[in-house]
C-alpha cells in the first residue's frame, strides 16, 4: 500500500492542495510543500508547468506562464524533488498535461517521480486508451497511481471503466468547467454526486474544481472523501512572505 | 499503407483524441455520429446544393499560360480564392454547421488567426441563424481589423484572447476553455485539419471538394486525371488536405506541402514545423509541432498569419514522415516575390498563404510538358496592407 492508498484508508475529510511548481519563485516547490504539510493539508498535487494549459483557467493559467519565465522545468523539478522526502511525509501527486510527459520519457518520468518518492500522477490529458493500452504497466512498475478525472457528462459506463483502471482515488470534477470557477452545489450538481455514491465504486473521490472557501470545502466533503483546492491557493501565494501566506490560507480551512 | 484514420481515429503515429474529460463527451458525441451524418443522402444533397449556389463551386482550374511558359510546364490553379468570403476556408464551415443543425447545437464558437476562418463561421452562421462566439488573438485583431470589422457586421462576438502570445494557438485555447464551459448546445467549428480526432477527418472530409473537382477538370482539359504535381501551403494544413485527398492514394501524384520558413528556418522567427518541430502533442492531437527540449509550445513566425501555427494536422505529420508528402519551406520574401510575380502574370492577387505554395514553382526543375496542379487558397485582399508596406505601393 503506498502513502496514497493509506491516507484513504485512515483519513475523513481529506484536504488536498494543489500548486505550480517553480512559483511564485523558482525555487519555492518544497517550501511550499512543507509549510503546507505544517499547516494540516493531507495531500499535495504539485502542478508541472505547461505553455497550453486548456483545463485551466486565468490564476494557473497566470502561474503557469510564471513558473516557465522562472526556468521550470521537468528536469529541474525532479532535482528540487530530491529533497521532497527528508522534509514531507503526506503523499504526493504531480498533475500536468501530457506534451512534456512525452519528451522527458513517459517511462524516465515515472522512473524520476518513483526516485523522489511522488506516489501518483495526474494528466488529464492523456487519454484512458493509450494510458491502459502503453502506459500502465509503466506506472505499475513504479508504484504510481493515476488519477482519473470525471465530470458530469461522463457516462455510467465510462465512469465504471475509470473505476476498474484507478489505484489511488477519482477525480470528481463539480462542473465541466476549467479551473478557478466557484462551485454552486445546484440541485443538479448533488444529484450527480449521489449518482456517483450510488455508483459503489471501488475507489475513494475527491470534489475538485470551484472549491474556495471552508464552506464550499465542507459541503464537497459531505458528498465525497475530500476536496482539492487550487485556484484560491495559488492566488493567496504571496512571495514576500511564502509561509506566511500559506498559513494564512491554511487557518481557514484547518483552523 | 493507409495514408487515411483507422478506427482508433490514428493516421501511423500521428493523431488520436488528447483532451481532458471535461471535452470527451462533446468530442465523442461528435465521433460517434461525423460519419452517420456526413454520408446521409439528405445531408450531402444540401451540402452541395450551398456549395454550387451560395459558395460558387465548383471553383475553376485555371491553365495559367503566362505562368506555364515561364516555368516550363502546364500550371494549373485550383482557384479557391474565388469562393465566397475568399478562400477554401468556407467548404468546411458549410459542412459543419449543417452538422452542429444535426447534433442540435445552438451555439457555435470558433478561433480564428488572420480572420478568414472567422468570418466563414460568422458568414454560415448568419446564414442559418446561429449564434456565433469567435475566439481572436489579441494582437491579430489589431493587424487584421477589415476581417475583425465583416465578423462584428455578420453578428458575430469577437472575443480576444489575451493569454499567452496573444495569436492563433492562443485562440484555440481559449476556444477549447469556451467548450470545456459549455457542454452541451455547443459546437466548435475548429477551421483547420486539427484537433482531437474526429476533426482532422472530418475537416478533411469536407475540404475533399477541392481534389474532387480537379480530378474531373483535370480529364476535361486534359484528357488525365494524374497531374505529375499538386502543390499547397502548410498552416494547420486543410487547403493542402483538400487539394491532396483524392490523389493520395494514386502514387504516381507527387504530393509537395509549402510551409512558412518565415526570416528563414535558422532565424527563431519561423512556422517550418517539419523541419524544426519534433514529435508530440498539441491542440488534442498527436503529431509534429514546435517545442522546447521540455515540450514547451514554441510561438511560431510567419508574414501570413494563416500559416502562423506552431503544428500540423496529424494526416500532415504521417503523409510527412512515411515520405508520400514532399514538405518544404519557403520564406516571408519568396512569398511576397511570388505574390506580385502572379499578380504581375496572370491578374491574380493571391493571399500570401497561398503565394507560399506559388514560390516553391522557383524551386522546382521541369522537363517541360508536366502538369502541376498549385492550390490558390485564398484570395490577397485581405493581405493588402502587407502588400503595400513589402513593396511601397
Amino acid at each position: 500500500m503506498n502513502r496514497l492508498q493509506n491516507l484513504f484508508e485512515t483519513k475523513r475529510n481529506i484536504l488536498s492542495i494543489y500548486y505550480t511548481a517553480g512559483y511564485p519563485s523558482l525555487g519555492d516547490t518544497v517550501a511550499i510543500a512543507e509549510a503546507l504539510e505544517e499547516s494540516g493539508a493531507d495531500l499535495l498535487e504539485i502542478g508541472f508547468p505547461y505553455s497550453d494549459p486548456v483545463a485551466d483557467g486565468p490564476i494557473i493559467q497566470a502561474s503557469s506562464k510564471q513558473a516557465l519565465d522562472n526556468g521550470m522545468d521537468l528536469k529541474l523539478l525532479f532535482e528540487h524533488l530530491k529533497g521532497l522526502r527528508a522534509k514531507v511525509s503526506i503523499p504526493v501527486l504531480l498533475m500536468g498535461y501530457v506534451n512534456p510527459v512525452l519528451q522527458f520519457g513517459v517511462e524516465n518520468f515515472c522512473k524520476a517521480c518513483a526516485e523522489v518518492g511522488v506516489d501518483g500522477c495526474i494528466v488529464p490529458d492523456l487519454p484512458m486508451t493509450e494510458y491502459e493500452e502503453l502506459y500502465a504497466p509503466i506506472f505499475k512498475e513504479n508504484g504510481l497511481s493515476n488519477i482519473f478525472l470525471i465530470t458530469p457528462q461522463t457516462s455510467p459506463e465510462r465512469i465504471q471503466k475509470i473505476d476498474g483502471l484507478s489505484n489511488g482515488f477519482i477525480y470528481l470534477l463539480s462542473s465541466s468547467a476549467t479551473t478557478g470557477q466557484n462551485l454552486q452545489v445546484s440541485d443538479n450538481t448533488a444529484a450527480y454526486f449521489s449518482r456517483i455514491s450510488e455508483l459503489k465504486l471501488k475507489n475513494p473521490t475527491m470534489i475538485g474544481f470551484g472549491i474556495s472557501s471552508k464552506e464550499t470545502f465542507d459541503k464537497a466533503c459531505s458528498y465525497a472523501n475530500g476536496a482539492i483546492i487550487g485556484s484560491a491557493f495559488v492566488k493567496s501565494l504571496d512571495a514576500a512572505d511564502l509561509k506566511g501566506s500559506v498559513k494564512a490560507f491554511m487557518q481557514k480551512f484547518k483552523p | 499503407m493507409s495514408y487515411f484514420v483507422n478506427e482508433k481515429g490514428y493516421y501511423g503515429d500521428f493523431g488520436g483524441a488528447y483532451i481532458p474529460e471535461m471535452l470527451y463527451p462533446n468530442v465523442e458525441e461528435l465521433r460517434q455520429n461525423y460519419l452517420n451524418i456526413i454520408n446521409d443522402a439528405d445531408f450531402q444533397k444540401e451540402f452541395h446544393q450551398l456549395l454550387k449556389d451560395y459558395v460558387g463551386r465548383p471553383s475553376p482550374l485555371y491553365l495559367a499560360k503566362r505562368l506555364s511558359k515561364k516555368y516550363n510546364a502546364n500550371i494549373f490553379l485550383k482557384r479557391e480564392d474565388l469562393n465566397h468570403t475568399g478562400a477554401h476556408k468556407i467548404n468546411n464551415t458549410i459542412g459543419q454547421i449543417l452538422l452542429a443543425e444535426k447534433l442540435g447545437k445552438k451555439r457555435i464558437i470558433a478561433e480564428t488567426g488572420a480572420g478568414q476562418h472567422g468570418v466563414a463561421t460568422a458568414t454560415v452562421c448568419a446564414l442559418r441563424g446561429l449564434e456565433c462566439v469567435v475566439y481572436m488573438g489579441e494582437v491579430d485583431i489589431k493587424r487584421q481589423a477589415p476581417n475583425v470589422a465583416r465578423m462584428k457586421m455578420l453578428g458575430a462576438t469577437v472575443v480576444p484572447a489575451t493569454s499567452g502570445s496573444k495569436t492563433l494557438k492562443d485562440a484555440t485555447n481559449e476556444a477549447m476553455r469556451d467548450w470545456i464551459n459549455n457542454p452541451v448546445d455547443t459546437h466548435y467549428i475548429i477551421g483547420s485539419v486539427v484537433g482531437p480526432h474526429p476533426y482532422p477527418d472530418m475537416v478533411g472530409i469536407f475540404q475533399s471538394i477541392i481534389s474532387e473537382e480537379t480530378k474531373k477538370q483535370l480529364i476535361e482539359q486534359t484528357g488525365n486525371d494524374q497531374p505529375d504535381y499538386v502543390l499547397a501551403c502548410v498552416g494547420g494544413g486543410s487547403n493542402a488536405m483538400g487539394m491532396f485527398y483524392h490523389f493520395i492514394d494514386d502514387e504516381k501524384v507527387k504530393l509537395i506541402a509549402v510551409e512558412a520558413a518565415g526570416r528563414g528556418v535558422d532565424s527563431g522567427f519561423s512556422a517550418a514545423t517539419t523541419t524544426l518541430g519534433k514529435e508530440g502533442v498539441l491542440h488534442g492531437s498527436r503529431s509534429i509541432l514546435m517545442q522546447t527540449h521540455d515540450g514547451q509550445v514554441v510561438e511560431p513566425h510567419s508574414v501570413s498569419a494563416g500559416l502562423d501555427y506552431p503544428g500540423i494536422g496529424p494526416q500532415h505529420a504521417h503523409l510527412f514522415k512515411t515520405g508520400r508528402g514532399k514538405y518544404v519551406s519557403i520564406t516571408d520574401d519568396e512569398s511576397l516575390q511570388a505574390g506580385l510575380l502572379l499578380t504581375q502574370m496572370e491578374g491574380i492577387i493571391p493571399a500570401i498563404e497561398s503565394a507560399h505554395a506559388l514560390a516553391y514553382l522557383e524551386k522546382m526543375e521541369f522537363k517541360g510538358g508536366e502538369n502541376v496542379v498549385v492550390c490558390l487558397s485564398g484570395r490577397g485582399d485581405k493581405d493588402m496592407d502587407t502588400y503595400m508596406k513589402y513593396f511601397n505601393l
